[in-house]
């Protein structure tokens, strides 16, 4: 039996897994080059509305992070209601942005600002049918096995 | 230009009152603030009104006098009261009105606020996955300062203490058992580095100012406060801010308090030396500790030995959230700014009683900071 999972939202990342190598989707203004994310049709720094698709680095360090102790408020949240502390933080990724993004580790004492990290994907839910809702995120990049 | 001054504060109290509408927690908030001006509810001429949860808080007319004055809603998140002043203020300023007010009034549900992040032009995937929690900025924003600025975690601990140990002194306030620093670390975590006794909650409550033409101050009081200056900025481009699934890279940019501020220093014509009592946005202990260098208080990591020295206490040399801030009263959003601007009149009017700061202070300061990336900041004087 397969595990069925679909992305959190269309237009996010790259999907499926499958089709290439993972990475979040932003847009760069075709006139000032202002890097955004998610793709925004409207620049925030010339109001340009010429843009063009940007894909990622996948790569990036941690700048600062915090963790969800508590469930938060459902609606909007429509993760499980067996709630398991999370961390969230902002990667940079050099030359481009600071994205903000939950983090595979949950422990605050095992991260570190500075420290280098890399995209993944992670189920944050899984629906009554089974179906595991994919949202992004970034890993310690340490966790890697050769 | 007439410069507006202050003649009269009213607040009601901050906490919870189950059956008691917003409205009318709002108009017992105005007859206080009217009875200390001296003046009747007819003889005010326009005014401003600001809340969270009430759409229509000029409604507040039907329970005050139909006069048909002009009460004009305003709304900017956590500065909402900063705008109403700003505009109360504006009004005699510029010699449209004689004699104003401004109100604000809120009644928050328990809990963290819950919105669909569409109110802050957020794609959903932002609320559904958890991250569209405002506590998470105040939880990173300290996390990076404290990495920078050397501040600690007893420091954090000593701020909610020194809050609550102000509010236990203030009749009005809502969190009024005292706590130890050792107590509020002890508390859990809900945003690493911040715990449990390190927030504010949302909660109820109301607050009213009236003003009038400082060259008719004297036919009300003999202790007029006037309003130096009042500055409300927005989130610049690379800032980093609440509510922001991204942020450029590049050098830093200032937050809207340092904008605000500055501002505001430079139309008073007042530095921050001046300043004698303070009133911060305390959502949480690390926004008291980031905001008193970004208005201009200290310089970064210069709180590690200032709290430590008890400089921030009431007897110390700068006074921060005398009456308790947002950690000590709750945050009901419209009314919040208020409650500063009455807490710094009364200690200017050295009528603050046992929470009074010694000496004989001149200048006042409130500042607020919030969603999306507001920040408003009103300096007063006697």
């Amino acid at each position: 039996m397969t595990t069925t999972q679909r992305p959190v939202a269309e237009g996010l990342f790259t999907w499926p897994p499958a089709a290439g190598p993972l990475r979040l989707i932003g847009s760069q203004c075709a006139v000032c080059h202002l890097v955004s994310f998610p793709a925004a049709a409207t620049c925030v720094r010339c109001a340009s509305d010429e843009s063009k698709e940007r894909l990622l680095a996948d790569r990036g360090t941690l700048w600062t992070y915090t963790t969800q102790d508590f469930r938060p408020p459902s609606p909007p949240y429509d993760g499980p209601e067996a709630f398991e502390p999370y961390a969230v933080g902002y990667i940079e990724l050099p030359g481009e942005l600071l994205v903000e993004a939950r983090l595979t580790e949950p422990d605050p004492e095992k991260l570190k600002i500075g420290q280098d990290m890399r995209l993944t994907l992670v189920p944050y839910t899984v629906e009554d049918d089974g179906t595991e809702v994919m949202t992004f995120a970034f890993a310690p990049a340490e966790e890697e096995t050769p | 230009m007439t410069e507006a001054v202050i003649i009269g504060v009213g607040l009601h109290p901050f906490g919870r009152f189950p059956g008691k509408p917003a409205l009318d927690m709002g108009a017992d908030a105005v007859r206080l603030a009217l009875a200390d001006a001296g003046v009747n509810w007819p003889q005010i001429q326009g005014g401003y009104i600001g809340s969270y949860e009430v759409a229509n808080p000029d409604a507040i007319v039907g329970r005050l006098g139909l006069t048909g004055v002009p009460l004009r809603g305003v709304f900017n998140g956590c500065a909402t009261a900063g705008t109403a002043v700003a505009l109360a203020a504006r009004a005699i300023e510029t010699g449209e009105h004689d004699l104003t007010i401004a109100i604000g009034l809120d009644k928050h549900p328990r809990g963290a606020f819950a919105a669909d992040p569409s109110v802050a032009g957020i794609p959903s995937w932002y609320g559904q996955t958890g991250l569209f929690l405002t506590t998470h900025f105040f939880g990173m924003k300290i996390n990076r300062y404290m990495h920078e600025h050397g501040i600690s975690h007893e420091t954090l601990a000593r701020v909610a203490s020194k809050n609550f140990r102000n509010a236990a002194g203030n009749e009005k306030a809502w969190r009024r058992t005292p706590l130890t620093p050792e107590e509020v670390l002890a508390s859990p975590v809900l945003n690493y580095p911040l715990r449990q006794f390190m927030y504010c909650g949302p909660n109820e409550g109301a607050a009213a100012v009236v003003m009038c033409r400082a060259d008719q101050a004297h036919k009300y009081t003999s202790t007029p406060v006037r309003v130096r200056a009042t500055s409300l900025r927005s989130r610049r481009l690379g800032a980093f801010e609440v509510q922001s699934p991204s942020f450029p890279v590049g050098e830093p940019v200032d937050s809207p308090s340092v904008d605000a501020s500055r501002d505001a220093y430079e139309r008073a014509g007042i530095g921050p030396e001046d300043v004698d009592v303070a009133q911060l946005q305390d959502t949480d202990a690390g926004s008291e500790i980031i905001h008193m260098a970004e208005n201009g208080l200290c310089k970064d990591g210069e709180q590690e030995r200032l709290i430590a020295e008890g400089a921030t206490e009431i007897g110390g040399r700068l006074p921060v959230n005398t009456d308790g801030g947002l950690l000590g009263n709750g945050e009901p959003i419209g009314a919040s700014g208020l409650r500063q601007i009455h807490e710094i009149v009364l200690q200017l009017r050295g009528a603050a009683g046992t929470r009074q700061i010694p000496g004989t202070p001149r200048v006042g300061y409130t500042h607020l900071y919030g969603a999306p990336g507001a920040s408003a900041v009103t300096i007063l004087s006697t």
